[in-house]
């Protein structure tokens, strides 16, 4: 549905301060995946997600949604960003409302959509990420960290989109405020049959989650294939300074020492599946 | 598109006009600024001119990039140069109904839109050859003297590398929170003027939100670090004077010389 070709991305190209973020990026996003994208500070994960709405015009290459390139003349990105909703990285600084209703109502009623329409989408999209009817009046203000984060969240699922991009989602929250947030993500997920891009920090989170990874490194894309597979070459991973979730390494030094694993496990319940059938054979 | 402000901007690249203690560049914009009043003929202008020219040249910064800087202010510029068109009196050229032309007003809009394309060009040269820090530290050894008489030259020159520190900072802001506004459907471009007011709405109120937010965090962490001022402050890089230095006023003194000399000959002439 979202199909990346050859795209190139220069900061402030014609100046002394011209910084190439984006190099011969090539993806291809279908209906209904689950992708992680990880990579270092500066390897061009946030230029990436927002050449997926339109944010940004790469500086040479073509983005396709559904076909459709999105830099041509009569292609309104404007829809298109209702398409493929972007969670910014801490989204709760884009708060502006005076309620939290009417902050998440902002995205739906720029679609012109009818009051009431607007209204059920607001009233849907908080309940998903579970604000109760209590805070409808708040400011959003008022709220804690990782309400206002959800808040901001449902702002985005307003719009009802076919994509979401969500940068660092759980960043500044605790493992309490993280779960949540990724447990709504993967429910919405399975609710809507949504498309769902998630970058992230933890690597723990990416194999939990997600079902392909895509992995940067200084622009480029260095990784792309299912989580499993991509944790097998958890030594080059760490080269460009990321690393596998704590049990692949786990999983990884018992084969060292001779017991018989079928493979790496990249998640806890993985590993102990894993170990009660090497355990229950003995 | 906010990038596209170069008005204070710092171009880094490596030049003696970079090199320069930046008391002297203080000096010379002023005299610069000053100089812009002192003559009022054709040959002046070209005199400045072409001194503005060499500066820029030996600078290193190009001149495009100053050009783009320009673009805000193009507004202002035609718009005095157009006031002193029809506005100013004098032997008439060109008159339809109430609208006049006049020989001395095309003349006057000339200069004066030259003149202020000058001090822009100039004050911008200042700072795009000089960081805010520079800047700043500049001021304070630069007008020392005036603690004498109770201007808190410390706090203004903090006050004032605090403020430029934070333009580019609330300009990355600025520029991030329209991103996630459009990602939610607004619209910046279109619309009718009171429209694109109101799309501002949601753009300044996380702004200044987040403005507060860190000139909070900003006092805290001075607190933290024990700031008071400048009592028994010291720098690491305590301003020094270098041979360039003596020659840039030399060259200083020379150019307003210049300056007087050239207008007086044309008035002589002309």
């Amino acid at each position: 549905m979202l199909y990346l070709d050859k795209v190139n991305y220069i900061y402030q190209k014609g100046t002394a301060m011209e910084m190439p973020a984006l190099h011969d990026v090539s993806i291809e996003i279908r209906d209904g995946e689950f992708i992680g994208v990880i990579g270092h500070t500066g390897s061009g994960k946030s230029t990436l997600i927002q050449h997926l709405n339109g944010l940004v015009k790469p500086t040479s290459g073509n983005i396709y949604y559904n076909g459709r390139d999105i830099w041509d003349e009569d292609f309104s990105r404007k829809e298109l960003r209702t398409k493929v909703g972007l969670v910014f990285q801490y989204p709760e600084y884009q708060l502006f409302e005076t309620t939290v209703e009417k902050d998440v109502e902002f995205g739906p009623t720029n679609m012109k959509l009818p009051k009431l329409e607007v209204q059920m989408r607001a009233f849907e999209a908080l309940k998903t990420v579970g604000i109760g009817e209590d805070l409808y009046d708040v400011s959003p203000f008022d709220l804690s960290g990782g309400q206002k984060r959800r808040v901001a969240i449902a702002g985005i699922l307003a719009m009802r989109p076919e994509v979401i991009v969500l940068d660092e989602p759980t960043a500044g929250l605790d493992p309490c405020g993280r779960d949540e947030i990724l447990e709504a993500i993967a429910r919405i997920r399975k609710e809507r049959n949504i498309t769902v891009v998630l970058v992230s920090h933890s690597m723990e989170d990416v194999a939990r989650y997600v079902d392909r990874l895509i992995v940067m490194d200084h622009g480029m894309v260095k990784f792309d294939g299912p989580t499993k597979e991509v944790f097998q070459n958890y030594e080059e991973l760490e080269k460009i300074g990321l690393a596998a979730p704590q049990v692949t390494y786990l999983t990884a030094a018992l084969m060292k020492k001779g017991v018989p694993l079928p493979g790496i496990a990249t998640t806890v319940e993985e590993a102990k599946e894993m170990l009660k059938a090497v355990t229950g054979a003995r | 598109m906010l990038r596209d402000i170069t008005l204070g901007q710092y171009y880094p690249t490596d030049s003696v006009i970079h090199r320069l203690d930046p008391r002297v560049k203080l000096t010379a914009t002023l005299l610069f600024i000053v100089s812009m009043f002192l003559f009022h003929s054709f040959l002046g202008y070209a005199v400045a001119g072409i001194c503005l020219a060499v500066v820029i040249v030996i600078s290193h910064v190009p001149f495009r990039f100053m050009m783009k800087g320009l673009k805000t202010i193009w507004f202002l510029l035609i718009f005095t140069m157009i006031f002193n068109i029809f506005l100013t009196d004098g032997t008439i050229l060109f008159q339809w109904k109430f609208i006049k032309i006049s020989q001395e007003g095309l003349l006057t809009a000339a200069f004066m839109g030259l003149r202020l394309f000058f001090l822009i060009i100039g004050s911008s040269l200042m700072t795009l050859t000089t960081t805010p820090n520079q800047l700043t530290t500049g001021m304070e050894t630069g007008l020392r003297w005036m603690k004498v008489i109770h201007v808190p030259v410390h706090e203004i020159a903090m006050m004032m590398s605090i403020a430029l520190r934070f333009i580019p900072i609330l300009m990355e802001e600025t520029d991030k929170i329209m991103k996630a506004q459009q990602a939610r459907g607004a619209d910046f471009e279109e619309g009718k003027l009171m429209d694109r007011v109101r799309a501002l709405v949601p753009v300044f109120v996380p702004l200044f939100v987040s403005a507060f937010r860190r000139a909070n965090e900003l006092a805290m962490a001075m607190e933290a670090r024990c700031y008071r001022g400048d009592n028994g402050r010291t720098s690491m890089k305590p301003l020094k004077y270098a041979a360039r230095d003596g020659i840039a006023y030399v060259i200083m003194v020379l150019f307003l010389v210049l300056i007087v000399f050239t207008d007086k000959i044309a008035a002589l002439i002309f």
